[in-house]
């Protein structure tokens, strides 16, 4: 089942990625890692969506699993369209054709995604002959200063290298790199996590120029709300491997529906903080999630429904969807089981 | 009708220095190694620290705030003796911290303890908690039998209870919590009067964050310590520190209470790094106006005030220089086409050797297919396309002569901090 994407101002247009119940998991000698747990989500040209989580919720999985660049060993099932061509059913030379022209990924750490003994002007010559081999090197030069220009990066740079260059620039770089291609989706994993926050807030304004320029659609997986809050549209809030909570920034920051993006939301430091919240505990080990929701050990409002039923995806107040019994559906939860449920006090022993 | 005293009076605390630092320089030499022979840069020095004042007051929290690079780490380490001192000195007790060697220093210094950004890096893999928490007593030479109740004090203290679930196991099998846990704890256990935390929850999960900070204050009002917070993020600086210090290439550029520095900042690049906090509440307006371009290389500052390159209000005594020109063409360049830019910069000949001028002016030489005149019509063109930028108030002069173009800077100054109302800024606005 595919989430409404109400909420959103994109609603006319054709999905560009579409994930239906995408499941990612590990082997380990412990058992399997359940990393993804059956995710939905979708995005439209221009549209920026935010996944947020604790780390080890399996953010960093599910955006790779969307790129099909998952660890040997890692298994996957269920539906991931682009444009309508399933990415996991593609053959490895198809899938590589794809990534770099039509789907694009930005990393954490650009130092060691760039090659320091070659010239910026050579990653770009190698990045543009891999998928178009018939461009000149003068029409590869246009391209690249245009792309780095985009990202603030002065066409006297072209013959440098990647040493010559800050951190903030070698981020704009890579982003350079990954848009030359103009991909028609983007996913950028904690692209700003390296930086500094003067740094960051450039890089969060040339992502926003970006959907407007190139209707490019971007997943943008951050632990930071306030970034998500600064360059999204749409928010997903991930907890031990599957979407707790999505819709409009707006309105899921504005008014949670589920306990877990509330408290997240509230152990969040920002100017605004006049007291500390935390949420105790930690997340749960994906080998053996707890029954129910998985939240409920952590919950300050769980119930007894949510310690035996897996919760049901319902469509948010003001948009979206959120699995949370406290959202209902009212008709499923077993008599008694909106009574508060009881358990022992969490201490640092279990602390994250 | 009786009202209470205003106690939130911004002046400093009337309480003693725990921890007096004075004209603090920390610098690296680059000349002396391959590495900077290598590049070029024989001779080069960075000046991490340069020049800073800063008295912490008993039970105090100072946050030093500041980009990478900006020099912040750099001190905290000076402190505890962790970089080289080239200048300057660090009272405490009635000594000199910068000064002493040897065993005097060793014992001084365990008053002086560092929490650091990376749990997982300050912990030796190797080590249980157990051993990691007594290390200092060993080091310290505590009698081997008065350890044991010492660290498990340490870990009660620090959260970790009970104790006997903690003390065997290692740093693998604890959440990144924990381990920050045990940094703090091995921080604490030598009873120390200042504690330096470098970055101490910018690596933890978000749902965490707030929890070891509770149990920073929950210590340091436990166990009188005086806090020094260095951190890049201000909105946890805005809610742990009494006083905030922002830091600029190795130096304080804006001194003063929390409040004040929040609610009235000074500094155009005090000002420039709140508006960048981004900010979880949808509501809030999002930024608008951001600050170009990103903190210089500490080997070689811009002259004036080393922001000047980056003020969006700068003024014509704020020490513009040559690079400053080569930046604004680069500038002028974002905004033009391809082949504008080929064209115009084939007219220039000497482009990167006037980067490596300094001086108060420079001399911008056509290349064989141009004239002064050419170059003197793309200096025109770039001023009357970028209305607003801040270099051309620092041009006293632009001449066409035989040679080439002569661009005459107007001589700039070197802010101070000056007390401005209750905080103190270097700034030549005030």
């Amino acid at each position: 089942m595919t989430p409404a994407i109400e909420g959103s101002p994109f609603d006319r247009s054709t999905p560009v990625i579409d994930v239906t119940d995408l499941r990612v998991w590990y082997g380990t000698t412990r058992g399997a890692i359940q990393a993804v747990d059956g995710v939905s989500l979708r995005l439209s040209p221009g549209e920026t969506l935010g996944l947020v989580g604790e780390s080890g919720c399996g953010k960093s999985t599910l955006g790779r699993g969307l790129m099909g660049l998952l660890p040997a060993g890692a298994k996957r099932d269920g539906q991931v369209l682009f444009r309508g061509r399933d990415i996991l059913r593609m053959s490895e030379r198809e899938a590589y054709g794809l990534r770099g022209t039509s789907v694009g990924m930005i990393f954490q750490e650009p130092l060691t995604r760039l090659n320091p003994l070659m010239r910026i002007s050579e990653h770009f010559q190698e990045t543009i002959a891999q998928h178009e081999p018939d461009l000149s090197k003068s029409e590869i030069r246009e391209r690249a200063l245009e792309a780095l220009r985009l990202m603030g990066i002065p066409p006297t740079r072209y013959r440098s290298y990647p040493h010559e260059f800050s951190g903030g620039m070698r981020q704009r770089l890579m982003i350079a790199l990954a848009l030359v291609l103009r991909p028609a989706f983007i996913v950028a994993d904690e692209p700003t996590t390296a930086l500094d926050v003067l740094v960051e807030a450039q890089i969060i304004g040339i992502l926003n120029d970006l959907r407007r320029n190139f209707d490019t659609a971007l997943l943008l997986i951050t632990h930071n709300l306030g970034i998500v809050a600064e360059a999204c549209d749409r928010v997903a809030v991930m907890y031990a491997g599957q979407i707790v909570e999505q819709g409009s920034v707006t309105s899921v920051f504005g008014k949670p529906q589920h306990p877990y993006t509330r408290e997240l939301l509230r152990s969040t430091i920002s100017l605004s903080t006049t007291g500390l919240n935390y949420i105790p505990g930690s997340p749960p080990d994906l080998i053996d999630p707890p029954p129910g929701c998985r939240f409920h050990p952590r919950c300050p409002d769980a119930m007894r429904v949510c310690a035996g039923h897996d919760p049901v995806q319902t469509v948010r107040q003001g948009g979206g969807s959120v699995e949370c019994w406290l959202s209902g559906p009212d008709e499923l939860i077993p008599p008694g089981g909106t009574e508060r449920l009881e358990r022992e006090e969490i201490g640092v022993a279990d602390e994250a | 009708m009786p009202t209470k005293p205003d106690t939130a009076l911004s002046s400093p605390r009337q309480t003693e220095a725990v921890l007096d630092i004075r004209q603090l320089s920390v610098h690296f030499d680059l000349g002396g190694n391959l590495l900077g022979r290598l590049f070029g840069r024989g001779g080069g020095r960075v000046r991490a620290v340069d020049g800073v004042n800063l008295s912490l007051q008993r039970g105090e929290v100072v946050g030093l705030v500041g980009e990478s690079g900006s020099g912040k780490s750099s001190l905290g380490r000076a402190l505890l003796g962790l970089a080289p001192i080239s200048e300057g000195s660090i009272w405490f007790r009635g000594q000199d911290l910068a000064t002493l060697s040897g065993r005097r220093l060793r014992e001084l210094r365990r008053h002086v303890q560092m929490v650091f950004q990376d749990p997982s890096a300050a912990l030796n893999p190797a080590m249980t908690v157990e051993q990691a928490v007594t290390d200092p007593l060993r080091i310290h030479g505590v009698p081997a039998g008065e350890r044991r109740p010492r660290v498990v004090e340490a870990l009660e203290r620090v959260g970790l209870s009970p104790v006997e679930l903690f003390l065997s196991k290692y740093p693998s099998d604890l959440s990144g919590g924990q381990k920050q846990r045990v940094v703090i704890a091995r921080a604490i256990i030598m009873d120390p009067a200042v504690l330096i935390a470098d970055e101490p929850i910018s690596m933890l999960d978000m749902s965490v964050r707030a929890k070891i900070l509770t149990l920073m204050l929950d210590l340091k009002d436990q166990l009188d310590l005086t806090y020094v917070y260095i951190t890049h993020d201000l909105a946890s600086a805005k809610f742990f520190c009494n006083r905030i210090a922002i830091m600029y290439l190795g130096r304080i550029v804006e001194i003063g209470d929390t409040n004040e520095i929040f609610e009235n900042p000074r500094h155009p690049y005090t000002r420039a790094l709140l508006a960048a906090i981004p900010d979880p509440d949808p509501s809030r307006p999002k930024t608008a106006d951001l600050l170009r371009g990103e903190i210089p290389d500490a080997s070689r500052p811009p002259s004036g005030c080393s922001f000047h390159p980056r003020c969006p209000v700068a003024f014509d005594r704020c020490g513009w220089e040559p690079r400053d020109l080569v930046a604004t063409l680069e500038g002028h360049w974002l905004r033009t086409s391809p082949s504008t830019y080929d064209l115009e910069r084939s007219r220039i000949a000497n482009l990167d050797d006037i980067s490596a001028d300094g001086g108060s002016e420079t001399v911008l030489r056509p290349s064989t297919d141009a004239s002064p005149t050419d170059l003197v019509a793309l200096l025109s063109e770039v001023r009357r396309e970028d209305q607003g930028a801040r270099f051309w108030e620092g041009v006293d002069e632009i001449s066409e002569e035989p040679e080439g173009v002569r661009v005459r800077f107007h001589s700039g100054e070197d802010p101070v901090l000056r007390r401005n109302g209750d905080v103190e800024v270097a700034c030549l606005l005030y």
